[in-house]
């Protein structure tokens, strides 16, 4: 039995900083994907939002509050929470409804609003709260990117140059890119010439939090086929895997690793292992994918991903760059819709952002930064507590 | 500098005095070592023990990675004013085989590091109250 399913329609509000409620994002989103998918708002009967978790933040009801916002007319709902994974958590869930029987057609929507001021931990002395522990100690979010980019500079001779490159190659990207929030291109001279953050991280190596609202109109083949559309882009896996012990990576928001001291345990990459239940679901390797769309939440990041995705041999992610081979028109594009770097993190949002980029990639539908004859993409990510994702669609 | 008294900036986390260890927790059934201190459940899935003794983690290891933080974090942190940039360090520990992270001490920036580096342990100050110096753990590079 197959395990795939179709995607019928993608939509997108352009990420930006634009102050409007999330739910605005994710009603223009979904209302484009239906209207991508030619489906009327009646034929869905599964709504699945992708949810964040802050302060005083009314996501976390994300399935009904885009149900009641989009007209309630008792389709069931879901809402899933998973961080960065978010939305490959609620693609999961209307996948097993379709595949389950129990509905053809299913909504997939996810939006965010960047919160106001800089996020910090509450106060007092709270030693039981990594997030605490690690800021009252000086280490803040870019401090692990970097730590992670260094590692890759001292083993693998990457350079910044490096890192500015897969600036300079995303921003090129996303110049291309009507829906993403920064628009400019960039030297790499520019990317020298910004603030030192994290060292060997400068600001432009770091990405940005934005506004933005991402859908999916996914179906059974069954019901696409009826459609006229059975030849639409599919779903051919999806992995959310948790980490395996012991996870040898240093994570946001943790001061330590586990230990692998104990017999028979290993030290084990989180993100490495995200692609491994995917490309084993889809029965295919990482040979056969055409385009990925990964993580960037650093440039240097995005060399690991490449590693990670198996696209290049361990430490040899910024050759493959240096080779143009990651770029648009190179031999395996990477974030063709500019990542990360040029929308800006919408969390909820943006692991269905990734899926949206290769469903138009895959039917020829990107205009200038069209990556020819994509038949396979790849998305990855990973966020907080444990969770990523990686996600396959082919056609 | 002022006379008041030192004390840890998170209590029972290091021992005190010239050579200062991070206090962890062992499994007695597995060998998994944790920090912070973990005393309730094993965190090994193939290890159901409830019962953990409480280590001093090695003093040495070897740098992992490193960087530094030019900008001033947010509270809780307490920034000296004016706010001047430090190194941190992610260290592996060999017997624990695991990293931990810290500052680096004042005065060593990160073009004194390289990954594999020999560093140890040493308390530093954190920052000041009005009674007392906290003091935490940082990683130094061990004299060659
Ligand atoms: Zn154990």
């Amino acid at each position: 039995m197959s395990n795939e399913i179709a995607i019928l329609g993608a939509g997108m509000h352009p990420w930006g900083k634009w102050g409007h409620n999330f739910v605005q994002y994710g009603v223009a989103a979904a209302r484009e994907a239906l209207a991508d998918a030619g489906v009327p708002w009646r034929d869905v009967r599964f709504v699945s939002g992708g949810a964040t978790v802050r302060c005083g933040y009314p996501g976390y009801v994300a399935g009904a509050t885009f149900a009641q916002a989009l007209g309630w007319q008792g389709a069931e709902v879901n809402t899933s929470y998973a961080a960065c994974a978010s939305g490959s958590q609620a693609l999961a869930a209307a996948r097993n409804k379709i595949l389950s029987g129990e509905c053809e057609v299913a909504l997939v929507v996810g939006a965010d609003t960047t919160p106001k001021g800089f996020l910090a931990p509450a106060g007092g002395y709270r030693p039981e709260d990594p997030d605490w522990v690690r800021f009252y100690l000086g280490i803040t979010n870019p401090t692990y990117f970097a730590l992670y980019a260094r590692r890759r500079m001292d083993l693998y001779g990457d350079t910044q140059e490096d890192f500015a490159q897969v600036k300079v190659k995303n921003a090129r990207a996303g110049s291309k890119n009507p829906r993403a929030r920064y628009r400019k291109c960039f030297s790499v001279e520019d990317v020298a010439a910004s603030a030192m953050v994290a060292d060997p991280l400068r600001l432009m190596d770091i990405c940005a939090t934005s506004d933005g609202g991402a859908a999916l109109i996914v179906s059974s083949l069954d019901y696409a086929r009826r459609i006229g559309k059975a030849d639409a882009p599919r779903v051919a896996a999806i992995s959310t895997v948790t980490p395996s012990f012991a996870s040898g990576v240093v994570e946001m928001p943790d001061i330590a690793t586990d230990s692998a001291a104990a017999a028979g345990i290993e030290a084990q990459s989180f993100r490495a292992s995200l692609p491994v239940k995917a490309y084993e679901e889809a029965g295919i390797g990482p040979e056969d994918v055409n385009v990925a769309e990964v993580y960037d939440l650093s440039t240097a990041l995005e060399l690991d991903w490449i590693e990670d995705l198996q696209l290049a041999p361990r430490g040899e992610a910024a050759q493959l760059l240096r080779n143009g081979d990651t770029a648009i028109g190179g031999r395996i594009p990477v974030n063709p819709s500019g990542g990360l770097a040029c929308f800006g993190e919408a969390v909820p949002a943006q692991a269905l952002a990734q899926v949206c980029e290769l469903t138009w990639q895959l039917r020829g539908q990107s205009g200038d930064r069209q990556v020819e004859g994509a038949k396979v993409g790849i998305t990855a990510n990973q966020g907080l507590f444990g969770h990523g994702s990686s996600v396959i669609v082919k056609r | 500098m002022s006379d008041k008294p030192l004390a840890p900036a998170i209590e029972g986390w290091h021992t005190m005095g010239d050579q200062p260890h991070l206090i962890g927790t062992r499994c007695t059934a597995c060998g998994t070592y944790f920090f912070p201190k973990q005393s309730h459940y094993c965190k090994n899935p193939d290890c159901d023990s409830t019962d953990f003794e409480e280590v001093e983690l090695s003093r040495t290891g070897t740098v992992w990675s490193y960087t530094n933080a030019c900008y001033e974090p947010p509270a809780p942190f307490v920034a000296p004013q004016p706010f001047e940039p430090y190194a941190i360090a992610a260290v592996q520990l060999e017997a624990e085989q695991m990293v931990v992270l810290g500052q680096v001490v004042t005065g060593v920036d990160t073009e004194q590091l390289s990954v594999g580096m020999p560093v140890e342990l040493v308390l530093e100050t954190l920052h000041e109250t009005d009674d007392d110096i906290k003091v935490t753990w940082k990683w130094k590079p061990v004299a060659a």
